[in-house]
């Protein structure tokens, strides 16, 4: 185990498998995502309240909760890459910080969208909104640290404190819905009966197919930065002449 | 090697940053007229009538006492760090974390705690009532202490960084808005007669929280910055 762990570790070996598996993540995420947009957009029924407006549900939500799943595994990243100083860990950071802001601003700017039809404004001022916007400023805050500082161990290990300490914003987005009263609806995504299983299946089928993108965009991301760290190493010379 | 015991560093610490501070009196004073100059901007841009006022009250004193608290944070490390006295810090065998925390505590006490004793000045020219001041004060004791403790880590982190406090605000301000939101919010109840302990006692979970885990951050943060 721990030798595969040390293997998975290194440059040369990461670069290759990283190769392999960019295609088992991206063409089940096309797949998933194209089979669930024409389940959601199609083959659900309308809602009997929100009739076919409720659609947009089905990109707002599973980016929604990428968003902060994003934001769990930069930051279990970080603390691996502190802990125990792996340069593999900090670069799934880095690389998970711009995939993840832009999941954030999809589920706000779908959830804009939503809203002006549904409550007649595009932005209501609730604690799920603002907290998703702060998660979004903590994305940013995050890639602006990373930016300003040149030493690259130093910005790994100054922005993996930082998301560390963000970290604790997700539990008060997650609680937030129970803190304040407000105009968002409760998330029917996890609660049985609340959605029938034809409104259901699609909504969990986009949901593992922006997974599997987020992994293969992760893993070229990935792939891009071994390249730019061991710009001079020989195995690479080798590697991309063949 | 540890010869000198926690409370005596932390008290040398404590009083040497004090005396310095003083020392650069323009420091101590510069937050508290900004934040007596920002809210006088509001009755200005928005209206002087009392009742209008009295509405927005809670939201201007308390956005102005964050921005004033924030203009002063970019200090808190950065003359110990170009004259060389945070290595020493590091090197000395004390445990960061407390030496964090204290320097944090030292911060407060010359930009968090001369903004809490100006406020109740600053909320009475907002029409709030003398009922809610007590409220204003506590929530502004607790929402700066938790600025300083949180904001010690985001200063940590951008020592040494080009454009450091454009950075900083944009660190540091995301991680206080719930504390923002609970401070508004009791101060808000207290000025519409209501009993505000509930977002107080939050505030208060916020404080702690920041105070516990801030310090070992900022460590960590100072670390990473001196390497």
């Amino acid at each position: 185990m721990w030798k595969w762990f040390h293997m998975l570790a290194s440059p040369p070996h990461f670069y290759r498998i990283a190769g392999l598996t960019i295609p088992w993540f991206g063409w089940p995420a096309l797949v998933l995502i194209l089979v669930g947009l024409y389940g959601g957009l199609v083959l659900a029924p309308a809602d009997y309240q929100q009739g076919d407006g409720f659609r947009i549900f089905y990109v707002h939500v599973p980016s929604a909760i990428m968003s902060m799943m994003v934001y769990g595994i930069m930051a279990t990243a970080a603390a691996i890459g502190l802990i125990w100083r792996m340069k593999l860990a900090h670069a799934v950071a880095a690389a998970s910080a711009p995939v993840g802001a832009w999941f954030t601003f999809c589920a706000l700017a779908t959830g804009s969208l939503w809203g002006k039809p549904m409550w007649g404004t595009w932005w209501e001022w609730d604690a799920r909104l603002t907290s998703e916007l702060i998660l979004l400023f903590l994305y940013l805050g995050y890639i602006a640290l990373r930016s300003s500082i040149e030493d690259p161990q130093r910005a790994d290990r100054a922005s993996a404190v930082l998301a560390l300490v963000g970290v604790i914003n997700l539990p008060i987005i997650h609680y937030s819905v129970v803190w304040w009263n407000s105009l968002h609806q409760g998330s029917t995504m996890f609660n049985p009966g609340a959605m029938s299983i034809e409104m259901k299946w699609p909504a969990l089928s986009m949901l593992f197919g922006f997974m599997l993108y987020y992994g293969a965009v992760l893993f070229v991301r990935l792939r891009a930065e071994v390249i730019r760290r061991e710009r001079n190493a020989a195995w690479l010379r080798q590697e991309l002449a063949l | 090697m540890q010869t000198t015991g926690l409370l005596k560093a932390g008290g040398l610490l404590y009083s040497r940053d004090l005396r310095l501070a003083f020392r650069r009196w323009e420091q101590v004073t510069q937050p508290v007229v900004f934040f007596l100059m920002v809210t006088t901007l509001f009755p200005l841009a928005l209206s002087p009538e009392q009742a209008q006022l009295r509405q927005v009250a809670a939201g201007v004193v308390w956005v102005a006492a964050l921005l004033s608290a924030l203009l002063a944070l970019e200090f808190m490390f950065r003359s110990d760090y170009e004259d060389g006295t945070l290595e020493q810090l590091v090197l000395s065998g004390q445990p960061l974390w407390w030496l964090a925390l204290v320097k944090a505590f030292a911060h407060w006490t010359v930009s968090g705690l001369p903004l809490v004793v100006t406020s109740p000045l600053v909320a009475a020219s907002l029409a709030v009532p003398t009922g809610a001041m007590m409220t204003v004060v506590a929530s502004l004791l607790l929402g700066t202490g938790i600025l300083s403790f949180l904001g010690a880590v985001g200063a940590g982190l951008t020592l040494g960084v080009r454009r450091g406090s454009v950075l900083l605000s944009l660190l540091v301000l995301p991680l206080t808005m719930p504390a923002l939101i609970f401070g508004a919010r009791a101060v808000d109840m207290a000025i519409m007669g209501d009993e505000p302990a509930g977002p107080l006692y939050l505030l208060g979970a916020l404080f702690i929280l920041s105070l516990t885990l801030g310090p070992f951050a900022t460590s960590a943060a100072l670390k990473v910055s001196m390497e």
